[in-house]
Formats: structure tokens, C-alpha cells, sequence
């Protein structure tokens, strides 16, 4: 068993590197692999192809890895916390308080004149989502301490997620048509529109996620168990609920805010790492649901550059396949 | 020790127990029987800590519960609950293990003396050869074992047991409680569970709590067979309205 894992780590390791060398080489314009290490290491190279790499593919690439990590540890959460094989950031509504968030940031703030740009909308946008993302977790977290059915969270979650689509429909019309552009392009999601001084912002605020994450990897495994259980082996509900809440919304905020709402990852991923290691055991399952979230994005952000699609539509068309076999052949997964 | 002072228990508007006092001794198996819906488990998970009293005090080992912080509770009471934990991947070793939860480090790490302890637990309810199953693939006895297996890992003076022997067959109901008399006896745990096996209880148990509400009765076994409680118990029912304890024993027997 030991040895399975260590070859399943190596080999997802391997796999990453590996699309992350091949992601820095696809695009419109296509670079060998020796330009790249010569990019990346500093050497001469063409200058134009030099600042394609390290302005805009590097940061593609590092973004795709920051964001698949992230959903998908922040979909492992969700699952365990709320006990729901169909949970995650989309699910629960947490990329629709980002969404929310970003919408009143992108449509609203022309209207009022304040449309800034460089490191204010920067924050702005981050801002805008962790505060539609936290809003809407504590009012989840709220309802679901009073009531114990989850079911009723996750449709509390859905219905959320409705009225916050509904208001910004509401927000599309009445806005003019270059914020409306914006905003259209944004729900698509993009990892091309991250620059170097807003991954500044975004990888910190993700490594300050996935560490609170670890910190709950213990508590995690107490709460498979069940709530009433968990409870008697020490663990601190309401600490564990505040972390894991804190941990959500850094990871799956930050990345609805700069990548806009991708769905599927965060909530087929973590199946994929259960699958693989056959365990349910968080020390385990989190670096891996972290690897294949990350290897997942990669991935999609190769296809959606070949095909020159929408990242959101490959990571729907990668994720909803796994998600219906868990569906109809798993009904006992945590 | 488990005592309760002067405590009552209920929902809003229904009073299940009413100011109870009553002394629940280490070293004795006890059993908590009771019509259904009178009260048993919201008892149980009072005295663990999961549930609030509507007045009165709770002592475990002489140290009031309410000032109790979650770390020093589960290293002092562990409750098997009547929850169902079937998930996939999960293995039973594993289960076992997190009842460790309270003595490892904030990753979990076990230590030489940790394994031991799980394969102990493991070897006492007889699922060793089950260790490396997964929960989903398991009957309902044996996941009900593993739990208790869980509880023993977490070595707390107190445990309770919620309807512990209720998905187990008859040969298993009595080994089941036999171990948790020798666990009381031998290693003087004070152990609670709640039962709808009378003769079990009268048969194994040093002790019966019995509820009729707003009451509970709490003596010792053979008092509680000569006091007609029992009889009472089961006075008001129509099924069972002739109950007689002495041919209900003998049937046992048979």
C-alpha cells in the first residue's frame, strides 16, 4: 500500500512537471522546449519569445496550478465538512457570493466613476469576492448550525446561487455595454488575465488557504465520522467550522476573482484522489486531491489554448463525466 | 464516576427526566433501559457532552462538565452513538485509529504505542481480521463493533454505549456485553449503555438505570429484579400487559 501511493505521488509529480513544460510551449505561437529552459533560465533567446514565456505563459501556467490546487483542496473541504459527496465552492454558492461580489465591483463601479485600474481594482475585485465568498459560507455556516439536514444546505446553496445569477442578470442589463463585456468575458474564466502584479496578491492568499488546510487535516478526519462523534474525540466544532469556512473562501474567492467561476474541478477532483488512493485518510487525500487539482487545470489550460476555448467549458466537459460516475456508482463516498 | 445531581431533561414543553439524582459507579457495567422515546439517548449524549440539561449538574470523575473543554472530555468519556458510518475508502484500522485522536499531535501522528493500542481494541471486539476492510463493505454488527473498538482506543474511564447489541445476533449480544462487563471489571471502567435486552441487562449487568418517566430508578440488578419496576414498565402496554419477569427470564434461559 505504501509503496502504491509513493508511485502514484512520484508519478503525479512527474505528470505535473511535465504539462507544466508543455503548457509554457502551447499557444498561438508555438516555442520549443529548449527556448523555454533558455527563457526560464536566462540565457539568450529571442526577446519577443522570452516575454511571451515569462510574461504571460509563466503566469498562465502558474496560475493554472495555484487555481487547481486550490478548488480542489477547497472541494475536499466542502465534501468532508458538510458530508456530501456533491459538495463544493460552486455548489455551496461560494463562487456565486465571488461572483456577486466581482459583478457589483465590475458593473457597479463605472457607474459610480470609480473605475480605477492597476493594484486598486486589483484589490477591488479580490476584495469584492472574498467578501461575497465569506458572506455567503457564514450564511450557509449559519443556517446549518441551527439545522442538521444537509440536504437543506446544499439546497440553501443552489437556491442561493439562483437569486445571486438572478441579480446579476438584473445588474447586465441596466449596465453599459463595455463593463457588460468585461463582466461576460470574466464569468468565461481565464487564467490569461492574471499579470504578475495581481499573482502578487493571489499566491499568498492561496498559500495562506491550503496552509489553514493542513492545520485542519487532523479535525478532517475526526469530522467523517459525523459531527456527534468527531465532538467526543475533542475536536472544537465551531473552531474546525470557522477554519475551514476562513480556508474556502481564500482559496475558491481568490480564484473566482481573478479567473472567474470555474466549475467542476473543485467538486470532481477530490473523486479522482479518492479513486486513485483508494483511502479516505485527509494526510493523504489533500496533497493529492492538491496534485490532480493542479494537473486537472494544466491540462485544461493546454486544451483550451489548442482549441481556443473558454477554460470554463473544458473544465465543465473534463469534470461532469467523473461527477455522474460518482453519482451512479458510489453512493457511500464521504 | 458519572453523577448527576438533581438534573431534568427534555424538549421544550415535554419533561423526559425530572430532577434525577443518581450515582453511576467505576468499575460497574450498567445498563439504561426504558420504553422507546423516554429519554435514553438524550440522557447519553447529556452526560458526553453533546446535548444540553434543562437544570442540574453533571460530574464526571468528580469534575463538573460544564467546565470541561473538549480536549479534557474525550480523553475522560468516549460514546458509541447509534450512527451509521458506511464510507467507502474508509478503513476500519483507521477508524480505530481516530480514537487515538485526543492523544496525537495536530497531524495525528501515531505512535509504537498508539498501533498497539488499536490492534488491542481490535483483537477485544474480534474484528482483527477485519482491520484492513473498508466501512461501506461491512454489516451492521461489524461496523457497530469497530466503533466500539474506537471507543476502547480512546481509553476513558467512561464509556457509553448507545443500543450498542441492536444490530447483533443473539451470540453476539452476550459476548458484546460479557466484554464490556470484563472491561468494567477488570480495568474499573465505568460503563453505561442504553438496551432493549432485558435479560441481558438482568443477566450480565451490575447495575439497572431504568426510566419511567419523569423518573429514573438506579439499583443494583437484583434489587431492581425484586422491586417491580420492571413489571411496571411494561404494565401500561397491551401487548405485554400479563408481563411477568419470572417466565420472561425463563425464556431467556431456554
Amino acid at each position: 500500500m505504501q509503496t502504491r501511493n509513493t508511485i502514484l505521488f512520484t508519478l503525479l509529480a512527474i505528470l505535473c512537471l511535465a504539462l507544466f513544460a508543455v503548457d509554457m510551449m502551447v499557444g498561438s505561437v508555438g516555442i520549443t522546449a529548449s527556448d523555454v529552459w533558455a527563457a526560464l533560465t536566462g540565457n539568450n533567446c529571442d526577446p519577443i519569445k522570452a516575454k511571451i514565456i515569462i510574461d504571460i505563459r509563466l503566469i498562465k501556467a502558474l496560475m493554472a496550478i495555484l487555481s487547481g490546487a486550490a478548488l480542489s483542496v477547497s472541494g475536499l473541504q466542502m465534501q468532508t465538512l458538510f458530508r456530501n459527496p456533491l459538495a463544493g465552492p460552486y455548489v455551496l454558492g461560494v463562487s456565486s457570493g465571488a461572483s456577486l461580489g466581482v459583478a457589483i465591483f465590475i458593473l457597479g463601479a463605472p457607474l459610480l466613476g470609480i473605475a480605477g485600474s492597476g493594484m486598486l481594482s486589483t484589490l477591488g475585485i479580490a476584495g469584492a469576492a472574498w467578501i461575497g465568498a465569506a458572506a455567503i459560507l457564514t450564511a450557509v455556516a449559519a443556517v446549518s448550525r441551527r439545522i442538521k439536514d444537509i440536504m437543506v444546505i446544499l439546497i440553501l446553496g443552489m437556491m442561493i446561487g439562483s437569486a445571486v445569477s438572478a441579480i446579476v442578470q438584473i445588474m447586465q442589463y441596466m449596465s453599459n455595454e463595455e463593463s457588460l463585456k468585461s463582466f461576460v468575458v470574466w464569468t468565461m474564466g481565464s487564467l490569461g488575465d492574471v499579470t504578475t502584479s495581481q499573482l502578487r496578491l493571489v499566491a499568498p492568499a492561496i498559500a495562506a488557504g491550503l496552509i489553514i488546510a493542513i492545520a485542519v487535516i487532523k479535525p478532517m478526519n475526526l469530522l467523517l465520522l459525523g459531527e456527534p462523534y468527531a465532538r467526543t474525540m475533542g475536536l472544537n466544532i465551531a473552531r474546525t467550522r470557522g477554519l475551514i469556512l476562513l480556508s474556502t473562501t481564500l482559496l475558491a474567492g481568490t480564484i473566482t476573482a481573478f479567473c472567474g467561476p470555474i466549475g467542476f474541478i473543485g467538486l470532481a477532483m477530490p473523486h479522482l484522489s479518492r479513486m486513485l488512493l483508494r483511502d479516505a485518510d485527509h494526510r493523504k487525500l489533500m496533497p493529492a486531491a492538491a496534485l490532480i487539482g493542479a494537473v486537472s487545470m494544466l491540462m485544461c489550460d493546454i486544451l483550451s489554448k489548442i482549441f481556443t476555448l473558454p477554460i470554463n467549458t473544458i473544465t465543465a466537459l473534463l469534470g461532469i463525466p467523473i461527477v455522474i460516475w460518482v453519482v451512479v456508482k458510489n453512493k457511500n463516498i464521504a | 464516576m458519572i453523577k448527576l445531581n438533581n438534573i431534568s431533561l427534555g424538549y421544550t414543553g415535554r419533561t423526559l427526566i425530572n430532577s434525577l439524582t443518581a450515582h453511576i459507579e467505576s468499575g460497574n457495567l450498567t445498563a439504561l433501559v426504558g420504553r422507546n422515546g423516554t429519554g435514553k439517548s438524550t440522557l447519553l449524549r447529556a452526560i458526553a457532552g453533546l446535548g444540553e440539561i434543562a437544570s442540574g449538574e453533571i460530574l464526571l470523575n468528580n469534575k463538573p462538565l460544564a467546565t470541561m473543554q473538549p480536549a479534557e472530555l474525550a480523553t475522560t468519556i468516549s460514546f458509541v452513538t447509534t450512527d451509521k458510518v458506511r464510507i467507502a475508502n474508509l478503513r476500519c484500522r483507521d477508524v480505530v485509529a481516530l480514537g487515538r485522536a485526543p492523544y496525537t499531535n495536530w497531524i495525528g501522528r501515531m505512535q509504537e504505542s498508539d498501533r498497539l493500542i488499536v490492534e488491542q481494541s481490535l483483537a477485544a471486539v474480534g474484528m482483527s481480521s477485519y482491520a484492513d476492510k473498508t466501512m461501506d463493505r461491512m454489516s451492521d454488527g461489524e461496523c457497530q463493533r469497530i466503533m466500539i473498538a474506537r471507543a476502547l482506543a480512546q481509553q476513558t474511564p467512561i464509556i457509553l454505549l448507545d443500543e450498542p447489541t441492536a444490530f447483533l445476533d443473539m451470540p453476539n449480544r452476550y459476548e458484546l456485553c460479557d466484554l464490556l462487563r470484563h472491561l468494567a471489571h477488570d480495568e474499573g471502567k465505568c460503563i453505561l449503555f442504553s438496551t432493549h435486552e432485558l435479560d441481558i441487562a438482568i443477566s450480565l449487568c451490575d447495575a439497572i438505570a431504568l426510566i419511567s418517566p419523569p423518573q429514573l430508578h438506579l439499583l443494583p440488578t437484583e434489587e431492581m429484579v425484586s422491586s417491580g419496576y420492571i413489571e411496571k414498565l411494561f404494565a401500561g402496554s397491551n401487548t405485554e400487559s400479563h408481563f411477568n419477569i419470572e417466565n420472561y427470564l425463563k425464556l431467556g434461559q431456554k
